[in-house]
């Protein structure tokens, strides 16, 4: 489903960010990616969504070198991934439903079907009594867990996650991730950057640890 | 389809809703685009009032000729040859003096006071068309004809009104140069304000983009919000014609009645209006498109 093959990353500046990443992700897996702040996880995660481009090597989803995909095709590269963005993404300047409409409003679905949709993915994350709300009156985990709704709201085939505990306690991280999970249960694509070793204590997950952009190891589990 | 045409109604109603937030910004916006058009809008009205006016008055212009009171038929005839072969004669109409009395007293009103005199007091006279020529020719020819025998008098009627209509044309020049000037700076207007909006709404982009957004959903809202705008500015335009014409029209109304004349002006006609807001609807559409594709690259997300 995502293949990286010898994958190397610079910044403008010299900074080398990812050097000679390879590594698979099957169909319906779920991985975790880990390492130090800096050591090039949401370069990774950006190269699958094509928010960046490697220098060289090759980055594949569904078969497809999204390396070099044009502008025009980005759109539909990425109405097939759920992306949970570090610093959430949300729009202060509508309510939480519509933030979670928004993609179907872009794919072009029609008023009910979304509706239905959106309502099904606030409810999955536990947010649907929270519809009217604005996105700045709910708490740091609760704007996580909206961020979730709208990257699943499409039912995307994967879905990357950026740090989607950073910054919350042990209960509301346990919470995600048992979210995570019954994605995972379904079918779904995951790829979960996190640098809290505390979330993979217990779970018998596919682990990609990253150390100042070099691939260590790829445990199975 | 409905629910594409349910979709870019949704839109539009976005669209209209950020022109007015801040309302008083929007509102601001509006009104200067509405001066703006109705400058040169309503000096076109003026014009066409104005050519209207000359046309009926001048038609072509003419030469009377005005014999003298001893002319003799066989005079009469003589005169009357030697001006049809003129070269620069188009045709020639002899008005008999009865006749002439008959016209005066049906057109001006002026009946009691013909019926009055004891005698008619007009002479015969010649109505010359020349052939088509400048002012300058039309002068020589009424100079000529006031040479010959029996002639009493050669006048060049409407001959002002030929001088008016050039100078018509010289002003709707001066009106095309200044809607011209005025429609750059209505393309300017949208630009700036579509340029601002691409920044207040840089998160919504953003988003938008990482999420899978094309670029024909991204520009959809701004296209609108601009085509809009102009839109509004356009009705504005012809509220502050109409009403200024309603406003010139009473005391106008009571000057031409002083002259004994009926003359009103005429406001923008369905056509006209019509072109007026779609010329703005697309003036706005053009601001917001090259604004568009100005700044809409520069929101790349990171």
């Amino acid at each position: 489903m995502i293949s990286f093959n010898q994958v190397r990353k610079r910044y403008p500046g010299g900074y080398e960010a990812l050097s000679n990443v390879s590594f698979e992700i099957a169909q319906g897996e779920m991985a975790f990616l880990t390492g130090h702040s800096g050591a090039g996880k949401s370069t990774l995660l950006k190269l699958v969504a094509a928010i960046e481009r490697p220098n060289s090597g090759s980055v594949l989803v569904n078969n497809q070198n999204v390396g070099a995909l044009k502008a025009g095709a980005l759109p539909f590269l990425r109405r097939n991934l759920g992306i949970i963005f570090q610093d959430h993404k949300l729009l202060f300047d509508r309510n939480v439903f519509d933030n979670v409409l928004l993609p179907l409003q872009i794919c072009g679905f029609d008023h009910k079907e979304s509706a239905k949709r959106v309502r099904a993915a606030l409810d999955k994350v536990g947010l649907l009594k929270r519809e009217r709300a604005n996105p700045i009156a709910l708490s740091g985990g609760e704007q996580q867990r909206l961020c979730i709704a709208r990257a699943i709201v499409n039912r995307p085939a994967i879905l990357l996650a950026d740090e989607p505990t950073g910054n919350l306690d042990a209960d509301y991280a346990q919470d995600i991730m048992a979210i995570f999970k019954s994605f995972h249960q379904v079918g779904v694509t995951l790829l979960i950057s996190t640098h809290d070793a505390g979330v993979l204590q217990d779970t018998r997950v596919r682990v990609l640890n990253l150390r100042n952009g070099v691939l260590q190891t790829a445990t199975s589990p | 389809m409905k629910h594409i045409f349910a979709q870019h109604l949704s839109v539009l109603r976005t669209a209209t809703r950020r022109i007015f937030n801040p309302p008083l910004a929007g509102l601001l916006n509006i009104m200067v685009i509405g001066i703006a058009l109705s400058l040169p809008a309503g000096m076109y009205v003026l014009l066409q009032n104005a050519q209207g006016l000359v046309q009926q008055l001048s038609g072509t212009p003419q030469i009377s000729v005005f014999l003298s009171m001893d002319a003799k038929a066989d005079d009469i005839e003589k005169l009357r040859k030697q001006l049809a072969q003129h070269p620069a004669v188009e045709r020639v109409e002899f008005v008999p003096r009865d006749q002439a009395l008959q016209q005066l007293k049906q057109s001006t009103g002026l009946a009691d006071v013909i019926g009055g005199l004891e005698k008619n007091p007009l002479p015969d006279a010649f109505v010359i068309h020349p052939k088509p020529g400048n002012a300058q020719t039309l002068d020589k020819l009424r100079t000529e004809i006031g040479t010959f025998p029996k002639v009493e008098q050669a006048q060049l009627d409407s001959v002002w009104a030929y001088k008016l209509e050039a100078l018509l044309k010289f002003a709707t020049l001066a009106v095309l140069i200044l809607a011209s000037l005025l429609s750059l700076a209505l393309i300017a207007i949208t630009f700036n304000t579509i340029r601002l909006q691409i920044l207040t709404q840089r998160d919504e982009i953003e988003v938008s983009k990482l999420i899978g957004a094309s670029n024909g959903f991204i520009r959809r809202p701004f296209l609108y919000f601009g085509a809009m705008q102009g839109l509004l500015g356009g009705i504005a335009a012809y509220l502050i014609i109409t009403a200024s014409l309603a406003l010139l029209n009473r005391p106008l109304n009571t000057l031409s009645q002083l002259y004994a004349s009926q003359f009103t002006l005429h406001s923008l006609n369905l056509g006209d209006s019509l072109s007026l807001l779609l010329f703005s609807l697309y003036l706005g559409w053009l601001g917001a498109w090259l604004s568009v594709a100005r700044h809409l690259a520069q929101v790349e997300p990171r």
